[in-house]
């Protein structure tokens, strides 16, 4: 059974509907994004059902899944923390702030924290180079930005998400 | 006719069709740029970078459209800023290429030196040592000392399975994408990709099972370095090593020209052994390419199960005996059974074994017969596929179509050959009761019951009763230029076979398409050789009458036939049968029956010829020494006929071939010597660099001789067919046959053993639903007078009034139209513990 | 008429919001078009304002639209919002705040090629913006802007975004389409170019979020009134992205020519801490490090001036500021970093140059390089040009060249 067709019915054919009918292979990346907002990774059985919605081979999927980095195929944390230390980042402080996020959250680059909610990340230039330091915050499903930051900033972001995952549970 | 365009390459002057490569231009005249990413059978993607050369071209005058001209007369020429890849770049009037200048050698020096860096260098032992387009690269233009650190390298896994078949060395591979265009763009079976990016592509398989495509063998032989390396092969011997022998695949219609490499061996007291079979370029037929039963299935001709001694029953028993008394008994028993020798005979013997045996059954007055479940040999031999033909030149204004047969499992050669043609612009149609997957390659999808299939073929003759698809394909048919057509068995028994063949017959007759290149009607025999075996007068009976035959023959010899092992009906027939000698490579079931048991060398021990489904005659070489106590089946036959007063030729199998030839019209003009010439192939195989065809062999030992047709057609007066009612309640008997099927020879083929097709009877999953059983619960099966209990296996492609059983399933399959399928009684508890 | 033609969102209070869009003359421009206009119109106002393509290349926008053949359909349009070039980021601030005269733009260049399905690549960071994006095409499509018989003529057109999922390469062309169509991003050969063999195999045309931006105004007002900002071989405004060591970064629209010094100093408020300007990158990452002397700093910014005066793209112009504080080996060792994390593997000088070069960098920035190991860096660097299979391998050896060119003491002396 396809649980991502039947759980998601109306996702994946608006998905499917923005494409032609017969190039069902560019809905790859959307379903991926789609079944990756499940388990915050891509399982195999996802891709093996993203195959079989998009009509291409298991390998072609999981290849595309290999090549773009906000596709996982490990578990993470709940929240991947995505720090750009690109160039124009770390001429405004980027890499002295994930020194900082990394005391702070006590893990290094790569971790994920104790409690499964937090895992840091590096990553390339955001687009937000003004506005540095910055992260950004994938999870749930979902990709926000976070500028102009400081360990006050995150601080507070971490503990409103700790906060809300605890009253989740 | 192409436009002809001329170009310099290194001040030579070539001219070469417009449109062709610079790469391809250049290896015409021997100048071998040198590449990894290219392959001539794919379309050029330009990412090794390894070809890059200098390139001019003419200065246009834009007013006049003209060339410049220099002082000197000569046309002004304008070089590239920039090297361009010659794999990519079509040529053009008056282009002037440079490829040994030096800012050529140079670039060829560093991009090796790129490649290099992550390379581990470790040729010593690696399986393509010797044959491999990076070493001799290297060594041709590779800088001399490496400034890479070699700390630095990236370690990568080395022997990572891809599949039980193929192994991948990470390290090795340089991302060169050949295998995995291949598997996309030629097998389309797109199991390989590149998973990650940049320094970390590295290739994977997501497939279920691993590498999950009857082609993969033939990645490794284009991968240009050594990361991809079968099962078979890996770490089996160095290349050169090996001493190599022509030889032919004799499993499917289809012909493929294999190579195989052999070396002497201690464990087998010095013989030469067989290390792995190879493609052998034939572009008529197989091109370079090989399927994987080709590859992997020899190993039966090493199985310690292989008959070893001639065996003669003794009270009862069948006991070793010598060949002479072996010989002596079987025509003793022969001669004691009178006259009506039955002599059974499968399509994997050669024509030369075939020949003799039929003489035998001449000698005898008895009847040659051929198991097979096809009819239609004789039309073959009048309207087949004529001299001239390729299906590469298949294309727009071609029309091929393919009735009955699921041709990627029956003959996965001609599956990829036709597949190409239709994405080359032929109309391809095909027709049968099922899906198939040459089906998603098809412009026309005709669909008739199991059982109408021949009645749906002949409908073609009147387009104007007809609608719909099936009105456009009559029409397609008629206004094409060329028409090929395929019959083959998919749920087709012998009667039906014959309907479907005449249907077929009558259709390119009537649309006037035989008698020239590229037109005429194709057999997908079950067999190497089945063709042959009609042309040297072997005819298959239906399975009643057959057993009929056999039951009341005097004397029976079988070869290559084991009617036992398939199908209970005829075992029965066979107990009844007078005197049985059988001549084979294993104990067969119909062997454990036989009064006499010959055995047989396997084809790799001798040499002989085979005709192909396109009737290309073709010769293969002895490869290794035969068993210790086998013979050639020609030779055996040629033995019982002395003990049978008959004179048979069994000298030599060229002799053979000659009295062939004085008999046989369509042969008339073969002769071994005619079978081996050769002339040039493209693309060019074999040279230095090894680039082009991999290890594809270069092919020195014979093209094969197309049959002629004869002059005249006469077709036989048509029979009427009619399919077996099915009675309500039952389910009409559906035979098919699988690429790895548990044939006699297959199921000793250890490699291929893991992919054998299961053991079940196939159902529409909604009549397991019905029957309310899961896939792999058993049933119980009524066919006849027998009762199977077989597991439940779903099919979504069949019908739902039909069962399905392989072919050569590996147990007795009763040969009956229609079976009844229900869910087996409970055992009584009390009575289960007594089994 | 404002300040600003592009960043109109900083003079207009919720330009995001269709009616105040459209209050202010948005869609003006299409339905005149759609309605009044044949696509043969739009198309040469387009080619006669000048206007380039602001994605990088500068390539003549109209020339570029007049390549599709009309022999083979459908067309498509793609607009390139992938912004990916470290120091750029105008695309998002225009796709966050004046959308609607992206999607005009998109809108009238459809209209142009008679496409009636286009898209927007977005980067898949850009996943929010993506959100609003397809909110603001759901409002168009209610308004009746989009759909079936626009206007009440028989245009048709469909829009949709489609999110990229991090990696660089996806801004090329070629290999936008390929991920487009479910693929890894790996940039085709070239030829065919994407106007004759584009997204599916389809003439396409891809240009970049700001250069559909500037269409609008074109068809609006005219290619004269358009001509009459900037240089006469760079005509029109641009928006600056600066950043790295500025007092104010950000974006600024400029008419193409200005000066850097302009930028820098009047614009961005000078250098912090009263430090000095060292060397300025033109175009990110993929740039060449100018030295910045007098001569540099006055050079107006436009195509011509940048490349012929200081050899250097203006690019998407994203111009990286650089003080004395600045180490150029560790500026190169990132720049180098990320093209070997964004190569995509498929071209060999590339996939092992920058994964060779990252090795040298990184030693070398970390006071670890021999002075051997600077002249092999440079060296590997040059031996990769004019070989790889697309820009981007070029890219990464620009900073590197001319970085140890210029500025070689800096790779010495760790
Ligand atoms: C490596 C590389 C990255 C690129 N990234 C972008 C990008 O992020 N956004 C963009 O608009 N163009 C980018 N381009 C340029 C595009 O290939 C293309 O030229 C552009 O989208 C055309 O639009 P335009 O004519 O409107 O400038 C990139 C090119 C290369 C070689
Ligand atoms: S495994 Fe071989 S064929 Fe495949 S990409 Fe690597 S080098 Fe090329
Ligand atoms: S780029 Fe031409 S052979 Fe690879």
């Amino acid at each position: 059974m396809n649980e991502l067709l039947s759980k998601y019915p109306q996702e994946v054919q608006r998905i499917l509907a923005r494409y032609p009918a017969e190039r069902k292979r560019s809905a790859v990346m959307p379903l991926l994004f789609l079944a990756q907002a499940e388990k915050n990774y891509i399982t195999p059985q996802a891709i093996a059902e993203i195959a079989e919605i998009a009509e291409v081979s298991a390998t072609e999927v999981a290849s595309v899944a290999g090549f773009y980095t906000l596709f996982h195929e490990e578990p993470g944390g709940r929240y991947r923390i995505q720090v750009c230390t690109d160039l124009p980042c770390v001429l405004r402080g980027a890499d002295r702030f994930l020194q900082e996020l990394k005391a702070y959250l006590g893990i290094e680059v790569g971790q994920t924290t104790a409690d499964g909610m937090f895992s840091l990340e590096e990553v390339k230039c955001l687009a937000a180079c003004h506005r540095a330091p910055m992260f950004q915050l994938q999870g749930d499903g979902q990709i926000t930005y976070h500028e102009d930051q400081t360990l006050e900033t995150v601080r507070a972001l971490v503990e409103e998400l700790r906060a809300r995952a605890g009253k989740e549970a | 006719m192409a436009k002809m365009v001329t170009l310099s390459i290194d001040d030579q002057t070539v001219t070469v069709p417009a449109g062709t490569l610079v790469v391809d231009a250049a290896k015409k005249i021997g100048n071998d740029i040198p590449v990894f990413c290219y392959h001539p059978k794919m379309e050029p993607v330009g990412m090794c970078r390894m070809c890059l050369v200098e390139i001019g071209r003419p200065v246009m005058d834009r007013a006049s459209g003209q060339p410049v001209l220099e002082p000197d007369g000569k046309p002004r020429i304008q070089f590239a800023p920039k090297l361009e890849t010659a794999c990519t770049t079509p040529v053009s009037e008056g282009m002037v290429v440079l490829t040994e200048n030096q800012k050529v050698t140079a670039a060829r020096k560093e991009v090796l030196e790129f490649l290099l860096t992550s390379h581990p260098l470790d040729c010593p032992i690696c399986d393509k040592g010797g044959e491999c387009p990076l070493q001799n690269l290297t060594l041709a233009h590779g800088p001399g000392e490496s400034r890479f650190l070699f700390d630095e390298k990236m370690r990568q896994q080395k022997h990572v399975p891809l599949g039980e078949l193929i192994f991948l060395d990470r390290e090795r591979c340089i991302q060169c994408a050949r295998c995995v265009r291949f598997q996309s763009d030629i097998a389309a079976d797109p199991v390989l990709g590149f998973s990650q990016r940049g320094r970390s592509l590295e290739i994977m398989t997501h497939s279920e099972p691993g590498f999950d495509s009857i082609f993969s063998g033939n990645t490794t032989d284009i991968c240009p370095v050594g990361a991809l390396t079968t099962a078979d092969f890996r770490f089996g011997a160095r290349p050169w090593e090996l001493k190599s022998a022509a030889s032919l695949c004799n499993h499917c219609p289809v012909g493929c020209n294999l190579t195989y490499n052999v070396r002497r061996e201690a464990r087998s007291d010095g013989k030469s052994v067989i290390k792995r079979a190879l493609p052998r370029q034939n572009e008529a037929v197989n091109e370079i390419w090989i399927c994987d039963k080709a590859r992997f299935v020899y190993h039966y001709t090493e199985s310690p199960e292989r008959l070893s001694t001639p065996l003669v029953r003794r009270n009862g028993e069948l006991t070793p005996a010598s060949w002479d008394e072996a010989l002596e008994a079987a025509a003793q028993g022969l001669r004691s059974a009178g006259e009506k020798l039955v002599v059974l005979a499968g399509g994997r013997l050669s024509n030369e074994d075939l020949f003799n045996l039929h003489a035998l059954a001449a000698a005898r007055k008895g009847r040659a017969v051929l198991y097979s479940d096809m009819a239609g040999g004789d039309l073959t031999a009048q309207v087949g596929l004529a001299p001239g033909s390729n299906l590469a030149d298949l294309g727009a204004g071609s029309v091929v179509l393919v009735a009955a047969s699921d041709l990627h499992e029956e003959a996965p050669l001609w599956w990829l050959r036709i597949k190409q043609a239709a994405q080359r612009g032929a109309r391809l149609i095909t027709l049968g009761a099922r899906p198939t997957r040459l089906e998603a390659f098809a412009s026309l999808r005709l669909r008739a019951d199991y059982g109408q299939q021949a009645q749906a073929l002949a409908s073609l003759l009147e387009p104007a009763g007809l609608e719909g698809d099936f009105r456009e394909a009559a029409e397609a048919l008629r206004s094409a230029e060329n028409v090929v057509i395929f019959f083959g068995s998919d749920g087709v028994e012998l009667a039906e076979s014959e309907a479907l063949a005449r249907a077929a017959a009558d259709l390119l007759v009537h649309t006037g398409h035989t008698a020239r290149p590229n037109n005429g009607l194709v057999g997908v025999w079950p067999h190497g050789n089945t063709q042959g075996a009609w042309d040297m007068g072997f005819h298959p009976q239906a399975p009643a009458e057959l057993a009929h035959s056999l039951a009341g023959a005097g004397g029976v010899l079988l070869a290559g036939a084991d009617p036992a092992g398939d199908d209970p009906a005829l075992a029965a027939a066979l107990e009844q049968a007078g005197f049985v000698v059988v001549q084979e490579l294993f104990l067969t079931e119909s062997a454990r029956r036989a009064d006499v048991v010959l055995p047989a060398a396997a084809y790799t021990e001798r040499e002989g010829t085979y005709t192909s489904g396109e009737r290309r005659v073709q010769r293969f070489y002895p490869v290794t020494p035969p068993r210790a106590n086998a013979r050639p089946d020609f030779v055996i036959a040629a033995q019982l006929g002395t003990g049978l007063l008959t004179d048979v030729e069994g000298r030599a199998a060229a002799l053979v071939m000659q009295r062939i030839a004085a008999q046989i019209p369509a042969y008339a003009a073969i002769s071994y010597q005619r079978l081996a010439e050769t002339q040039e192939q493209w693309p060019i195989i074999g040279r230095k660099d090894l680039y082009y065809g991999g290890t594809s062999y270069e092919n020195t030992q014979g093209l094969g001789v197309s049959l002629p047709l004869p002059e005249m057609v006469s077709l036989p007066a048509p029979k009427a067919y009619a399919p077996a009612p099915v009675p309500a309640g039952a389910l009409r008997l559906v035979r098919f046959s699988r690429l790895y099927d548990h044939g006699s020879l297959v199921r000793h083929s250890p490699l291929i053993g893991q992919r054998l097709a299961a053991r079940a009877v196939w159902l529409h999953p909604s009549l397991l639903v019905q029957l309310g059983v899961q896939p792999g619960e058993e049933v119980e099966i009524t066919a006849g007078d027998e009762i199977l209990r077989l597991p439940a296996a779903a099919d979504e492609n069949l019908p739902l009034n039909a069962a399905g059983l392989p072919r050569s399933a590996g147990f007795p399959t009763p040969n009956v139209p229609w079976v009844v399928v229900r869910v087996p009684a409970p055992v009584p508890s009390g009575q289960a513990n007594k089994e | 008429m404002g300040q600003y033609l592009l960043l109109r969102h900083r003079e207009i209070p919720n330009l995001h919001q269709l009616d105040v869009y459209r209050a202010h003359g948005g869609f003006e421009a299409f339905r005149k078009a759609v309605t009044s206009m044949t696509p043969a119109d739009v198309l040469a106002a387009v080619k006669n304002s000048g206007l380039r393509g602001r994605g990088g290349a500068g390539f003549p926008t109209g020339m570029k639209w007049a390549f599709l053949p009309n022999d083979r359909w459908p067309h498509y349009v793609v607009a390139n919002a992938d912004e990916s070039e470290p120091g750029t980021f105008k695309d998002r601030e225009l796709l966050e705040s004046n959308p609607y005269q992206f999607l005009e733009g998109l809108m009238l260049a459809s209209y142009a090629v008679q496409a009636n399905q286009s898209y927007v690549y977005l980067r898949g960071e850009f996943w929010a913006l993506a959100q609003k994006l397809d909110g603001c095409i759901a409002e168009l499509e209610k308004a009746g802007l989009l759909g079936e018989n626009l206007f009440g003529t028989a245009y048709h057109l469909r829009l949709a975004t489609h999110l990229g999922a991090g990696a660089y390469i996806c801004g090329e062309e070629t290999a936008l389409l390929e991920s487009l169509e479910g693929k890894l991003g790996q940039p085709r050969l070239r030829p065919p170019f994407p106007a004759t063999h584009g997204l599916y195999n389809s003439p396409t045309v891809v240009n970049n979020v700001e250069t559909l931006a500037n269409v609008p105004l074109i068809v609006e007002h005219g290619p004269d009134w358009y001509r009459s900002f900037g240089t006469e071989k760079s005509p029109g405004v641009k928006i600056f992205s600066l950043s790295g060591c500025v007092n104010k970064p950000g974006n600024y629209e400029l008419p193409l020519g200005t000066p850097f010094r302009e930028l820098i100093f009047q614009h961005g408020g000078g250098i912090p801490n009263g430090g000095q300007v060292k060397a300025f990158m033109s175009a990110g990452a993929s740039s060449t490090i100018v030295a910045a002397d007098d001569a540099a700093l006055d050079t107006p910014m436009d195509y011509e001036s940048t490349q012929n005066n200081l050899n250097a793209p203006l690019g998407s112009a994203s111009v990286i500021i650089l003080d004395d504080t600045v180490n150029m080996a560790d500026l190169v060792q990132k720049t180098v970093h990320f093209f070997k994390h964004e190569s995509c593997g498929k071209c060999t000088p590339c996939r092992e140059g920058t994964f060779w070069m990252n090795r040298l960098a990184t030693r070398i920035a970390a006071g670890q390089g021999s002075e051997k190991d600077v002249d092999l860096l440079a060296a590997v660097a040059r031996q990769m040009q004019g070989k790889c299979l697309c820009a981007l391998g070029e890219f990464s050896t620009m900073a590197v060249v001319s970085g140890i060119e210029k500025f070689r003491e800096d790779f010495l002396h760790k």
